[in-house]
């Protein structure tokens, strides 16, 4: 046999692999990390810590006991156990991280063949499964103070979304996250700039966190007769950042063809909408939204089809 | 319909500037003239030349020792002067075996007396040009080798083509030939596409090449004239693709699968219309061609090779291989095949010799992530994903149905899978299965 290897073209592959670009997505959620301990206290660093280690152990069993190649590798788990802490008041019990992410794994992930295959967002079905299981510790947030680590005293129930404390903060308060919620949603500068870095590294495109944003704000625009500051409030709170840029985006559960991202998009913003302002109850309805356009995604992606290069009328 | 200089998808590589580097700058060399030359009757699209030569017989360079087989196919010329020692076979770059002719070199590069140059190239029509590019034994010098004449030929079709598309793009990574005969000899190639616009009776001329040979548009420029455009195109991979190349420069798009004459485009290569040159003013046939010589070689460089030339010798004359090599590809790095042996002829369709180190080999394939970059990437709007995933389960119907027959195989969807997924080969398979089954 030959010593020289036999293969089909092309020869060259991108520099751009699963991993590298699971990667980029944790450098991207970094800053979303550093602000949550800051804001938080400590707490929050050992949630991520149990999240991540128990989402990647639970992948890694899970490939053991299927005799599979273990795919941890490909750090796809690693996102989805910081995706899930981000998603995690800093206040709840030490194990609520760690059956979030075997929960998100396991059942949300490999048991529908692993990455790519599961068509709802792991990371979010596991929060609203944890949200519908045990609804006071997942609705209880801890006040922010910054910079103090050790800082988990003073507990607040109410975020900005929810029914008693809307409209008790100011835009400068949201956006960089001295405010109660998750320990990734709250600041909003830190959110941007890992979007930022994620649009540069060209890991997830505009369609998606344009549209989903975009049609949410005009939406309340049109709802609250343009008062603009009302609005941003709206957009600046919550999980919307966290979700259009980071949940939404996820490869497996979007479409993939950019109509269909666009279409994603604007239905994640409607139903965000219709939640938020119709029913104006204190819970975070974000991850709902995007499971619910998760479910319709496939179906969103076969009726927008690409169109080949050659698809025209033939005149003549 | 407008010039729209580019078209959706296609990839960057990195290797698009830099492995043209190592040849870019450097004249092209005429190769010494081998001792012996295997000359393969298969150096086109279409049906085997027939040879016409006994072993032991003196052939003149230029002579014909195969005719042409029917109406899709080309003759094949002695590319040096000597004695036939064999009619035999062999393997080319393909991996195919085909009948082949050897004669050994008497060094004298004596004529043969058909090969005469025309006394009055105004006087030719139409008809003349089509029938000495088949006489000639002009090919397609890019990549699929088509009949020139076929092409031309333009007599019976519907709808006259009103431009010729000259492909300057040279779009495949390492690759350089076209570029270095676009700066040292432009006004030939300029001189082939009139010949080319007077064979099919097209008017005008659009010449596209990639803004990445400033060198090349400024030679080409200086030498169009009347009629012929120049227009300096992004370099993207797959610039050169017939269809693309069309769209960029005339904003028509060719129907799946129709020909490029059905939006009256006739596209010939640069170096195709420089052999074209050649053979109406001189009544050259093709006996050589530009090789590139890239990569893990000594002394990477543009040859001018004799068609038969062992592919061994001419290693050796570009200082050998390097160390580390673990592939050698005949043609580009995105669309030419891996060879296992240096023991092979050049051919008319031989686009370049590529040696490639351990980086060419493709990590393991890893499951798709459903990332969308194939999508993307692929320039005729399919979704690789989709076929790929849908032929691996066995649903070659519906691999179809998802547009694998549009698949042109330029291998952008599997050089941006970041899971490293074989997308091309997939859409391989689902076409080579839809032929079988319509032969069936
Ligand atoms: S599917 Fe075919 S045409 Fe499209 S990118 Fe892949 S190889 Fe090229
Ligand atoms: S590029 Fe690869 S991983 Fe991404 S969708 Fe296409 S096949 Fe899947």
């Amino acid at each position: 046999m030959s010593k020289y290897v036999i293969s089909s073209s092309p020869h060259l592959r991108d520099h751009v692999t699963t991993r590298s670009i699971m990667q980029d997505v944790c450098i991207a959620l970094l800053p979303a990390c550093v602000a949550g301990v800051l804001f938080f206290g400590y707490r929050s660093a050992v949630i991520i810590a149990l999240a991540v280690a128990a989402a990647v152990l639970s992948e890694w069993f899970y490939c053991k006991a299927a005799h599979q190649k273990s795919t941890i590798g490909d750090f796809s788990a690693v996102v989805t156990g910081m995706l899930l802490a981000m998603n995690l008041p800093s206040t709840v019990p030490y194990w609520m991280p760690v059956i979030g992410s075997i929960i998100a794994i396991l059942l949300c992930k490999m048991i529908f063949g692993g990455i790519g295959q599961n068509f709802i967002n792991p990371a979010l079905a596991a929060r609203a499964i944890l949200a519908l299981s045990w609804a006071s510790l997942m609705n209880t947030f801890a006040a922010p103070a910054f910079g103090n680590l050790a800082g988990v005293d003073a507990i607040a129930s109410a975020t900005p979304v929810s029914g008693a404390a809307a409209g008790n903060f100011t835009l400068t308060q949201l956006m960089l996250g001295n405010i109660p919620g998750t320990i990734g949603e709250t600041c909003k500068l830190a959110l941007l700039i890992g979007a930022a870095y994620l649009f540069v590294r060209r890991v997830i495109s505009w369609h998606i966190p344009a549209a989903f944003i975009g049609s949410f704000a005009v939406c309340y625009l049109l709802a609250t007769g343009f008062d603009v500051s009302a609005t941003l409030y709206q957009v600046l709170s919550g999980g919307l950042i966290l979700g259009a840029f980071f949940m939404a985006t996820d490869y497996s559960s979007s479409p993939a063809t950019a109509k269909g991202k666009i279409i994603f998009g604007l239905g994640c913003g409607l139903l965000l909408f219709i939640f938020r302002y119709c029913k104006k109850t204190p819970a975070e309805w974000c991850s709902f939204a995007i499971l619910l356009m998760n479910v319709v995604s496939p179906l969103i992606e076969r009726v927008t089809g690409t169109k080949s290069f050659g698809e025209v009328k033939k005149n003549g | 319909m407008a010039i729209t200089q580019t078209f959706g998808g296609g990839v960057h590589p990195r290797e698009i500037g830099n492995g043209k580097k190592a040849t870019q700058s450097a004249q092209i060399i005429t190769a010494a003239a081998p001792a012996r030359v295997t000359i393969a009757m298969v150096q086109h699209g279409g049906a085997p030349a027939a040879c016409c030569v006994k072993v032991g017989q003196t052939v003149n360079m230029g002579q014909v020792i195969g005719e042409a087989q029917g109406f899709v196919s080309a003759p094949v010329h002695a590319s040096v002067s000597g004695k036939v020692v064999a009619v035999t076979t062999c393997t080319v770059a393909s991996g195919k075996t085909v009948p082949a002719v050897v004669i050994e070199n008497d060094f004298e590069d004596r004529w043969d007396e058909s090969v005469r140059p025309c006394e009055n190239v105004d006087a030719l029509t139409d008809a003349d040009i089509v029938g000495i590019a088949a006489r000639c034994g002009i090919v397609g010098l890019g990549g699929a080798a088509f009949p020139t004449a076929v092409k031309l030929n333009t007599s019976k079709a519907e709808k006259k083509p009103d431009t010729v598309i000259v492909n300057g793009s040279e779009c495949e990574p390492y690759l350089t030939s076209d570029h270095r005969l676009m700066v040292e000899n432009a006004a030939k190639i300029v001189d082939g596409i009139r010949f080319a616009m007077k064979g099919c009776g097209a008017k005008r001329a659009i010449v596209g090449i990639e803004d990445n040979k400033p060198d090349a548009v400024e030679a080409m420029k200086a030498a169009a004239g009347d009629g012929v455009e120049v227009v300096a195109l992004p370099a993207k991979y797959p610039q050169g693709f017939e269809k693309m190349l069309i769209y960029a420069l005339t904003g028509r798009r060719v129907p799946n699968g129709a020909l490029p004459l059905a939006v009256q485009c006739v596209v010939l290569n640069v170096a195709t219309c420089a052999a074209l040159s050649d053979a109406v003013r001189e009544g050259r046939p093709i006996i050589d061609r530009i090789v590139t010589f890239a990569g893990r070689v000594a002394n990477p460089c543009n040859l001018r090779v004799r068609i038969g030339a062992p592919l061994m010798d001419l290693i050796d004359e570009v200082g050998g291989l390097t160390d580390g090599v673990r592939k050698l590809i005949v043609g580009g790095p995105m669309m030419g095949n891996t060879v296992p042996t240096l023991n092979l002829p050049i051919t008319k369709n031989f686009g370049g010799f590529l040696a490639l180190g351990e980086k060419a080999i493709s990590a393991e394939e890893t499951a798709c992530i459903r990332c969308g970059r194939c999508l993307r990437a692929c320039p005729m709007g399919l979704m690789p994903a989709k076929i790929d995933a849908l032929v691996r389960k066995g649903n070659y119907d519906g691999a179809i149905a998802a547009g694998a027959m549009n698949c042109m195989e330029c291998g952008s969807c599997t050089y941006a899978c970041p899971a490293k997924r074989e997308l091309t080969q997939s859409c391989r398979v689902a076409k080579a299965i839809a032929r079988s089954k319509k032969t069936k």
